[in-house]
């Protein structure tokens, strides 16, 4: 039995008690392998005794929830109305070349930072008050 | 001496855990409380009731010892607070969000005592007889929705919370779980009592990590005190549409998180397939006051015509002091704009105000003088949703955020009803030529075969009349509000600002519209 396919077992055999399993399970696969592949897709849906369609589905459905791992650090700039208003579009341009190939940056549509905007998001830390300079820092500090 | 911090998502965003630290290596006793929602001042540092912000690790020293410039006087009586009447957030500032002693010893928990003494029948009197109405954005009496929830046997029933908050310009959530999340699980518990439910769940989505483990941990330490009523936190995977009620049940299922057709109602067929309520976080909030000891008559005499009691309201965006606003309904835009937040943070002109959302209307400050109330804006075209406000300057091209309007939808679409799924993506496409100047002839219109197609290509003029019509399509053939209430910011954009979608040519939109109007 390969590790991966132990892990996803120990994660299905975790919440097979609850109601409705899948999300959190989704949730727990995703932050183990820093994906839901179709390999995991196949293991999670025999652990639920369900078609690997179903998993598929729901995996396909949610922004969070990625087929394939990226090893490189996330930032994720927030760039919806509030933050548009505050002006995180004129930051984007900067905020691209700074993280270059190294860091990945996501769109996320709001932070809850919204008084307080531009705003990103590394891991579970947020920042607030973003200004150019700010958002490189933030950048260049994502591991 | 105590130095009290938020501990909340925006403080921490802001450098508050660097400042605790500071404080607490100075020797000082750190508390870390909820945000009094004043947020360009945060982080707000309170010693004694005296507040000093936007407090940065340079000013530590100069609080300490009384000469800070960053000084603001005492909090409580800030003209931004003052002026606010908080029953939802009237521990906001004050108590330790997770500690029990501090939720009990300012009226924690009576709401539900009370509950449990009074039964079933009059817990949903009392609920209606207050007049609250759903907080999530419909505005549906919670009172009737929980009759009905109450009045369905079954054997099991269940307490859905939504914490779905996906709108931009909204963050009163967020505060609730952050800063006082005893008083959303005890207002889920007295919905548990008055329903007949034991499980609950909330939906918290996972772009709020702070307000997740604070839930948590709650939940862990208050779990003997609701017993019977169970509660669980589930969070979501970064659908915008889950905070439709029957996507998010979905959601809760495992399933994707498309919309139910209703009827059913969750009510009656909710979570699977048992009644359900489905509540806001702020529905549920506004409980604990309404059941405590003439809670109901206070909350029922605040407000004005159907909209009682208060709101929450969120100033976001570019605006001065942004932050939590909590009032009786009837204060108008003008006030919240220009008195309370101050104009604009750039201190350029205000140009345009997003009510309720990305699904809610863009105001002009033509219309500021329009009271904060349900129906009225509904009687404008406009709704008032999650009570955000998102305050825009000049500089911003209302023809974008129409089209960025369409875009987001098609983004989060779910799929299943084609006004929305479709319709969003021709919708920016047509923003798009709009604001192009029209379009020539296709390969397909210029076919000989082609008789009765136009060889002209099409006027911008057109492609309005085309948006006109493919909005009323989306708003009354969507399954839910994503795709129903999307025409809400892009037709209003249309009206109010013709001149970011045809520049020097606003009079020939006027004049589409008018046309598409008779």
């Amino acid at each position: 039995m390969s590790t991966r396919e132990q892990r996803i077992g120990e994660i299905v055999a975790a919440h097979a008690g609850r109601e409705g399993p899948l999300m959190p399970i989704l949730h727990d696969v995703q932050a183990a392998f820093g994906c839901v592949d179709a390999e995991s897709e196949k293991l999670i849906a025999q652990g639920l005794n369900l078609s690997r369609a179903d998993v598929h589905g729901v995996v396909s459905f949610y922004h969070d929830f990625h087929d394939h791992a990226d090893p490189r650090p996330v930032v994720q700039i927030c760039r919806a109305e509030a933050c548009q208003a505050r002006g995180v579009e004129a930051l984007v341009p900067g905020a691209e070349k700074v993280a270059g190939d190294r860091v990945r940056l996501e769109t996320v549509y709001c932070l809850g930072l919204c008084s307080a905007g531009p705003s990103a998001r590394v891991g579970d830390r947020l920042h607030a008050r973003l200004d150019a300079a700010g958002l490189a820092r933030v950048i260049e500090a994502a591991r | 001496m105590i130095v009290r911090l938020s501990d909340d998502a925006l403080a921490r965003a802001l450098g508050a855990d660097a400042l605790a630290e500071a404080f607490a290596g100075k020797g000082h006793e750190v508390h870390r409380v909820s945000s009094w929602g004043m947020h360009w001042l945060e982080p707000l540092v309170d010693i004694d009731g005296h507040g000093f912000g936007p407090a940065t690790l340079d000013d530590v020293g100069a609080i300490l010892d009384g000469s800070s410039d960053k000084a603001i006087g005492p909090i409580a009586k800030h003209p931004f607070i003052a002026r606010q009447q908080r029953l939802t957030f009237a521990r906001a500032g004050k108590t330790r969000p997770t500690s029990l002693e501090d939720y009990e010893a300012t009226g924690g928990w009576a709401g539900l005592r009370r509950a449990r003494q009074i039964g079933p029948a009059a817990i949903v009197e009392e609920v209606t007889a207050s007049g609250l109405r759903g907080r999530g954005g419909a505005g549906f009496p919670a009172g009737i929705k929980w009759k009905t929830v109450a009045s369905t046997p079954a054997a099991q029933k269940y307490i859905v919370c939504n914490a779905d908050e996906g709108d931009s310009g909204t963050f009163a959530d967020r505060m609730v779980m952050e800063g006082d999340p005893y008083a959303l699980i005890e207002g889920m518990a007295i919905a548990g009592e008055a329903v007949g439910a034991d499980q609950g769940y909330i939906y918290v989505r996972s772009e709020y990590p702070d307000s997740i483990r604070k839930l948590n941990e709650a939940l862990a330490l208050c779990a003997a005190l609701i017993h019977p009523f169970r509660c669980e936190v589930r969070v979501g995977a970064g659908a915008y549409v889950c905070g439709e009620e029957t996507s998010l049940l979905n959601s809760l299922e495992g399933k994707r998180g498309e919309v139910r057709a209703k009827p059913p109602l969750p009510a009656i067929e909710g979570l699977f397939g048992k009644p359900t309520v489905v509540n806001n976080v702020l529905t549920l909030a506004a409980v604990p006051h309404i059941l405590a000891e003439g809670g109901s008559a206070q909350y029922g005499a605040l407000g004005i015509e159907r909209s009682k009691g208060t709101m929450p309201i969120q100033l976001a965006g570019n605006i001065r002091h942004g932050g939590l606003f909590e009032t009786a309904f009837g204060v108008t835009l003008k006030e919240l704009i220009y008195d309370i937040g101050g104009g604009t943070e750039s201190g350029r002109p205000v140009k345009a105000v997003q009510v309720g959302g990305p699904l809610g209307a863009y105001l002009h400050p033509d219309q500021f003088d329009i009271k904060f109330d349900y129906e009225a804006y509904t009687a404008a075209d406009a709704l008032i949703g999650h009570g955000g406000i998102t305050v825009f300057d000049d500089t911003a091209d209302m023809g974008a955020m129409a089209r960025f309007a369409m875009q987001f939808c098609a983004a989060e679409s779910c799929g299943k009803c084609t006004p929305c799924r479709i319709g969003a993506v021709r919708g920016v496409e047509l923003i798009d030529r709009i604001r192009a100047g029209g379009r020539p002839a296709d390969g397909v219109e210029l076919q000989p075969v082609m008789h009765n197609a136009p060889k002209t290509g099409r006027l911008p003029e057109q492609e309005i009349g085309l948006l006109t019509d493919l909005c009323e399509t989306m708003k009354f053939g969507s399954l839910c509000a994503l795709g129903g209430f999307t025409p809400y910011p892009v037709m209003s954009a249309l009206k109010n600002w013709p001149e970011d979608f045809m520049p020097g040519r606003e009079g020939a939109v006027q004049k589409v519209l008018d046309r598409n109007e008779a």
